[in-house]
């Protein structure tokens, strides 16, 4: 294995490990779930992306041959990541209701304000009809 | 110790600081919403784990469960965020 490429292969592990941490310490760090959702993304694209590219580097120079697992690994994730993010973003909406994450830093003191155009937030139309979901506040209340 | 195995070395050791940070947040909460975040985080973490261990090792043995770990963790997040939203996941 020629020292070139050794040393690509090191610097991208280096690369992805910095940012799977910077990631992680986001999301332990971060004040409320709207901004810790912000971190995970730098590890789900940058980090684990810089890692496959290292390992996708490292087997052929070595003398493995070829293989597209990990194409397949960045490409599932690439599509996964923002649906599961929005997921999350949702649950905890309808979760919280109109109290989500009063933010003074941000100057959203009493919580989720109301859209500019007048009525109600999209995701709330038609929550009432299929009301099945726990109350709002239940969950902080219970913590 | 060449720069590879370095380099190695700095990646897993980040990589596990990180899973333990996710521990925090999973076991801090707040709200389910977290946890949920930190499980999806922890499971992307691991995937990056079992990529840099099979460099370390040179084998493509564990890839498939990179693979695998990648498509049941998503499924996994949204029964979860199916199950906080409708009380229900298969409705």
């Amino acid at each position: 294995m020629s020292l070139a490429a050794e040393l690509l292969v090191a610097g991208l592990l280096v690369l992805g490990g910095a940012f799977i941490l910077i990631g992680s310490w986001g999301l332990a760090r971060l004040p409320s779930l709207m901004t810790r959702l912000h971190g995970p993304t730098k590890a789900s694209t940058l980090g684990v992306g810089a890692c496959l590219i290292g390992s996708m580097i490292y087997f052929p120079a070595s003398g493995a041959t070829w293989s597209a697992h990990e194409l397949l690994i960045t490409i599932f994730l690439f599509l996964t990541a923002p649906v599961s993010a929005n997921m999350i973003a949702k649950a905890h909406l309808h979760r919280q209701g109109h109290g989500i994450d009063p933010n003074p830093a941000d100057g959203i003191v009493s919580g989720l304000p109301a859209p500019p155009s007048g009525g109600d937030w999209a995701t709330f139309h038609g929550a009432a009809e299929d009301d099945d979901a726990p109350p709002a506040h239940g969950d902080a209340a219970a913590s | 110790m060449t720069i590879l195995s370095a380099g190695l070395g700095f990646a897993l050791a980040c990589i596990s600081l990180a899973i333990l940070l996710n521990l925090f947040r999973l076991v801090r909460g707040p709200t389910s919403g977290d946890r949920i975040l930190a499980v999806d985080t922890l499971t992307i973490n691991a995937i990056a784990l079992i990529v840099v261990f099979g460099v370390a090792h040179a084998t493509e043995t564990y890839f498939e469960a990179a693979l695998l770990l990648a498509m049941v963790a998503f499924v996994g997040t949204v029964a979860y965020c199916k199950f906080l939203l409708r009380g229900d996941i298969v409705e």
